[in-house]
């Protein structure tokens, strides 16, 4: 129980980093986190102690597999949400270049042309 | 004929790709495999039309283990929007982006936005649909930014937060949906559901899931990234955007899923309804006060969701035809705006609304399309908005919801007033003298509002009469989620 506890504020951490910062890449720092704290979720949601992996081998038994093994869908699942993450902050990142080419400044209270 | 489902996202993706590769060989031909690919899809989603709801494994994996793409009257009805839409926006784009360099760029992103927001339509599992909402994201966040003015990377930085924002909850969401029910296909989702999962986790979820949808559709208290992020796009993105985007994203997930997944919950019909009125009356607030025209444009997709979100929160049949309806009718003249503000733009050079005028004369294809559209958006009969807003309105009454009713009639007006303004100030009244020898745009750009104009008229006249079946076939899956279980599952 704990571990998902520290998960949580790891994932509150990374929200406060994203609202309060001003500082645009502290901002993307503060979106990886949370994009983290999610994936390490998703990764304990299959984890088990002195799990093996799930690799069915002949001469295992099915029913002591099944309780043995960890689940391997969630890690399926992380590895396609780490590649989504990593295109975002690519995107992110580069557009925060540009901001600063045009704007001279990473300092997110300065930028602001649009209003209304 | 069932395994040509998944075209309608490999389509798409793979020109993406192969468009890249083509033009380093031959130059400028993006534009017309993009419109191959554009009416082709059309045709596809024609020939499907009305088929018998079926599901697709992919790569030959039964579901549950599987991944399913799943034809049913919901999504038959917004892949024939999107596909009519896209249509009309690529003829529109063809001409337009000229203006800017690294075309072949711009129309990858485009035909990724349309593969994930197909996929988003078609896809029977959880996962799948994040991963498809992201393809269609991260394609419109860049497209967004295209311009690489200031103000665009402005507005395409805070899209991209707020957008991160609502992936990363709602993938939280679909992992506690997972550890709640240990699947992560839809149809055997709501069966789990059925049998009964812990209440704590399925209302922290809907509200993880409310939460990541609402900042895609842009409902009230989650709108600001919406009127700064539509506005800077080209002009054909923002039609995307606005006409497409949030609908497939945004009410789309949250039709198939708080209806048709988890079942209607009286809960979540009063608070969709709530957001839904606060939207329209906000949003109709902050646009009337407007100048620039596609700002102006932007802040009336928030009241007009609004619209949409009230019709399907109220969940009894004329409610949710009625919002189906509006969804259909606010894609086709929003889109429209959007590419004649484009139009606009492209001939005077401005968007301003006071340094515009009388352009109804210089340009009569476009201004006249755009004074359909623009008696559409306020419900004038008999053109298409009217209708829709007539049938949100009664089934209000009926249902006794007087207070919603008064306020969506008067937010009609409001947007009435708001359109009157437009039509005053850039179609009508006296042609500035910088003004006096602008012409008419060319003619894929006049051929594709054309197309949307005809629709508007189309829709309020023809549509009440034939084509009914295809929003009613929709409203009953609404209604009866049951069904879903027995053909999206083996």
């Amino acid at each position: 129980m704990l571990i998902y506890f520290l998960n949580s504020i790891l994932f509150v951490l990374g929200l406060y980093c994203l609202i309060a910062k001003k500082h645009l890449v502290k901002k993307i720092i503060g979106m990886t986190i949370m994009d983290y704290a999610i994936n390490l979720f998703i990764i304990l949601l299959g984890y088990k102690k002195d799990g093996i992996p799930p690799i069915l081998l002949p001469d295992m038994d099915i029913n002591t597999f099944l309780q043995q093994s960890v689940d391997p869908i969630p890690q399926a699942l992380v590895l396609t949400s780490i590649v989504i993450g990593l295109s975002t902050l690519a995107l992110m990142v580069a557009i925060s270049l540009r901001l600063y080419e045009k704007y001279k400044t990473f300092d997110m209270s300065e930028i602001r042309r649009l209003h209304g | 004929m069932e395994s040509w489902l998944p075209i309608f996202v490999v389509a798409p993706l793979g020109m993406a790709f192969f468009n890249l590769i083509i033009t380093k060989f031959v130059r400028h031909v993006s534009p017309y495999l993009t419109l191959s690919v554009v009416i082709f899809l059309l045709g596809l989603s024609l020939f499907f039309l009305g088929h018998e709801p079926f599901f697709y494994a992919v790569g030959g994996w039964q579901p549950p283990l599987g991944i399913t793409l799943v034809w049913d009257s919901l999504s038959q009805l917004l892949i024939l929007i999107v596909s009519i839409i896209t249509l009309a926006v690529t003829l529109f784009a063809i001409p337009y982006m000229q203006q800017y360099t690294a075309q072949n760029k711009f129309y990858s992103l485009y035909l990724l936005m349309i593969a994930g927001m197909n996929g988003v339509i078609l896809t029977g599992d959880f996962f799948n649909l994040f991963v498809f909402m992201e393809i269609a994201s991260i394609a419109s966040y860049a497209l967004v930014a295209f311009g690489v003015e200031a103000e665009e990377l402005e507005a395409s930085f805070k899209y991209l937060i707020l957008g991160g924002v609502s992936s990363t909850i709602i993938l939280l969401g679909i992992a506690l949906l997972y550890a709640a029910t240990g699947t992560l296909n839809m149809a055997d989702i709501s069966a789990t559901i059925q049998q009964g999962v812990s209440k704590n986790v399925l209302f922290f979820t809907f509200a993880l899931f409310l939460m990541g949808f609402g900042l895609k559709s842009a409902l009230v208290p989650f709108h600001a990234w919406l009127p700064d992020a539509h506005p800077s796009a080209p002009a054909p993105i923002s039609a995307m955007l606005s006409g497409l985007i949030i609908k497939a994203l945004g009410i789309y997930s949250v039709a198939r899923i708080f209806f048709i997944i988890f079942g209607i919950v009286p809960i979540i019909k009063t608070i969709l309804m709530v957001l839904g009125a606060l939207s329209m009356v906000i949003g109709v607030f902050l646009a009337v006060g407007q100048w620039d025209f596609k700002r102006l444009l932007a802040y009336h997709s928030i009241s007009q969701m609004g619209y949409v979100m009230v019709g399907i929160g109220l969940a009894t049949p004329l409610g949710i035809l009625g919002g189906l309806f509006h969804l259909l009718n606010h894609a086709v003249f929003k889109s429209l705006l959007f590419l004649c503000s484009g139009a606009f733009e492209y001939t005077t050079g401005t968007r301003q609304l006071k340094q515009l005028g009388g352009l109804i004369r210089k340009m009569p294809w476009t201004g006249s399309s755009c004074s359909i559209a623009a008696l559409s958006i306020s419900g004038v009969p008999p053109f298409n908005g009217f209708w829709s807003k007539f049938i949100i309105i009664v089934a209000l009454f009926q249902s006794q919801n007087y207070l919603l009713a008064i306020i969506t009639v008067f937010v009609s007006f409001m947007t009435l007033i708001s359109f009157v303004k437009v039509q005053k100030y850039s179609l009508f009244g006296v042609l500035p003298k910088k003004l006096q020898d602008i012409k008419e745009v060319p003619v894929l750009m006049v051929s594709g509002m054309v197309i949307l104009a005809l629709l508007c008229i189309g829709l309020g006249v023809l549509f009440p009469v034939y084509g009914v079946s295809i929003l009613e076939s929709a409203r009953n899956l609404m209604l009866e989620p049951a069904r879903y279980l027995q053909y999206a599952m083996p």
